[in-house]
């Protein structure tokens, strides 16, 4: 294919790469973007409660708002660390 | 009732402008009274581009002051009778645009019977983009088949739908249309461009035009002459199309698909 595109002088589509680029980058900043102010302090009180009790990072816990239709799903995602040592 | 109707884009150069003065220019030639603002404060262009530079003598910042009234500022427009241009203050003081003040501008158009008020947004997030669209019914999104524009354009929809009247009291949303100009068929065809059917399916908004990428934009804005305007031109066929669909008109997308030149064609010339 590579080889016959080389000898008909057809181009890569660069629209198909933009397009690409475009919806991953268009897709994370809607959440991002439209996320509601409290979710930062939100997502920073939970890892001071779940610190207390489990030994979590601030990488660990993502806190996301989605939008489906009419109804808006929080949802909390707590990575706990793999051994818990004893 | 007057219709708000702002035009923005968020990134800069991709023809905001050039629609503004098409389509106030449109709905006016429809028989609407029209007024088009210039919202950007302290790069005023839109004067410019409608040809009436020279006929400024009171700004969009002098009748949010006081300093005149509005029927002192509005400049008759040279082509369309009921069309009137309120430009832009080329002051530097960015707190020159009050919500208040523009509040109170919107109001006295309403009252002096205008049908619609096109709001000619300036670039960026800003202030006066944000006034801009402040107080709009609806929402024409300018937009180029090209990455950063369309990122751009994405975030300004994000604004609209949290920082417009509408959205802040829970009303109605405002009504948001996608125009795509600075249209290349022959380059969406190669490959080498987003079509238009890429970028709605990216920003999901309904669309209202394209406009071909064209010359005659250049020479509309040499001459002080709206676009729409310009005779045995796709660009002006293609904001007029613009307008009839706001009108509700059902009018078929056109300049849309590239024909390969035959071979006469290319022999000889030609366009």
């Amino acid at each position: 294919m590579s080889l016959l595109s080389y000898f008909f002088g057809s181009k890569p589509k660069t629209a198909a790469v933009a397009k690409e680029r475009l919806s991953l980058i268009i897709a994370h900043e809607r959440t991002s973007n439209r996320a509601p102010d409290f979710l930062p302090a939100l997502q920073k009180e939970l890892i001071e409660v779940i610190s207390k009790y489990v030994n979590v990072g601030l990488d660990d816990i993502k806190v996301q708002l989605e939008k489906q239709d009419n109804c808006e799903i929080l949802e909390v995602n707590i990575t706990l660390p793999e051994q818990p040592q004893k | 009732m007057t219709r708000v109707i702002v035009i923005t884009s968020g990134k800069g150069g991709v023809g905001k402008t050039t629609t503004s003065a098409s389509i106030s220019s449109g709905l006016a030639l429809r028989g609407f009274k029209t007024a088009v603002i210039d919202f950007d404060v302290g790069l005023r262009n839109l004067d410019l581009i409608m040809g009436c530079e020279r006929r400024v003598v009171y700004d969009l910042v002098n009748v949010i002051n006081g300093e005149a009234n509005l029927s002192q500022a509005l400049i008759k427009d040279k082509h369309c009778d009921n069309l009137f241009i309120l430009p832009a203050s080329q002051t530097r003081d960015k707190d020159a645009l009050t919500e208040e003040g523009v509040e109170k501008v919107l109001k006295d158009l309403s009252h002096q019977g205008f049908d619609y008020v096109v709001c000619d947004s300036p670039a960026g997030i800003e202030r006066g983009a944000v006034m801009a669209l402040t107080f709009a019914d609806e929402a024409i999104v300018v937009s180029n088949p090209e990455v950063s524009s369309v990122r751009d354009s994405d975030r300004i929809l994000g604004i609209l739908q949290s920082k417009s009247r509408r959205a802040i009291e829970g009303r109605e949303p405002v009504k948001e249309h996608l125009l795509i100009t600075r249209y290349a068929a022959k380059r969406v065809e190669e490959g080498e461009m987003l079509s238009y059917k890429d970028v709605q399916e990216l920003l999901r908004v309904p669309l209202i035009g394209v406009i071909p990428e064209s010359d005659d934009v250049l020479q509309a804005s040499n001459q002080g002459t709206p676009a729409i305007h310009l005779k045995d031109s796709d660009v002006a066929f293609a904001y007029q199309d613009v307008v009839a669909r706001f009108l509700g008109e059902d009018r078929p997308l056109r300049f849309v698909s590239y024909e390969k030149p035959g071979i006469l064609k290319r022999l000889f010339g030609g366009k």
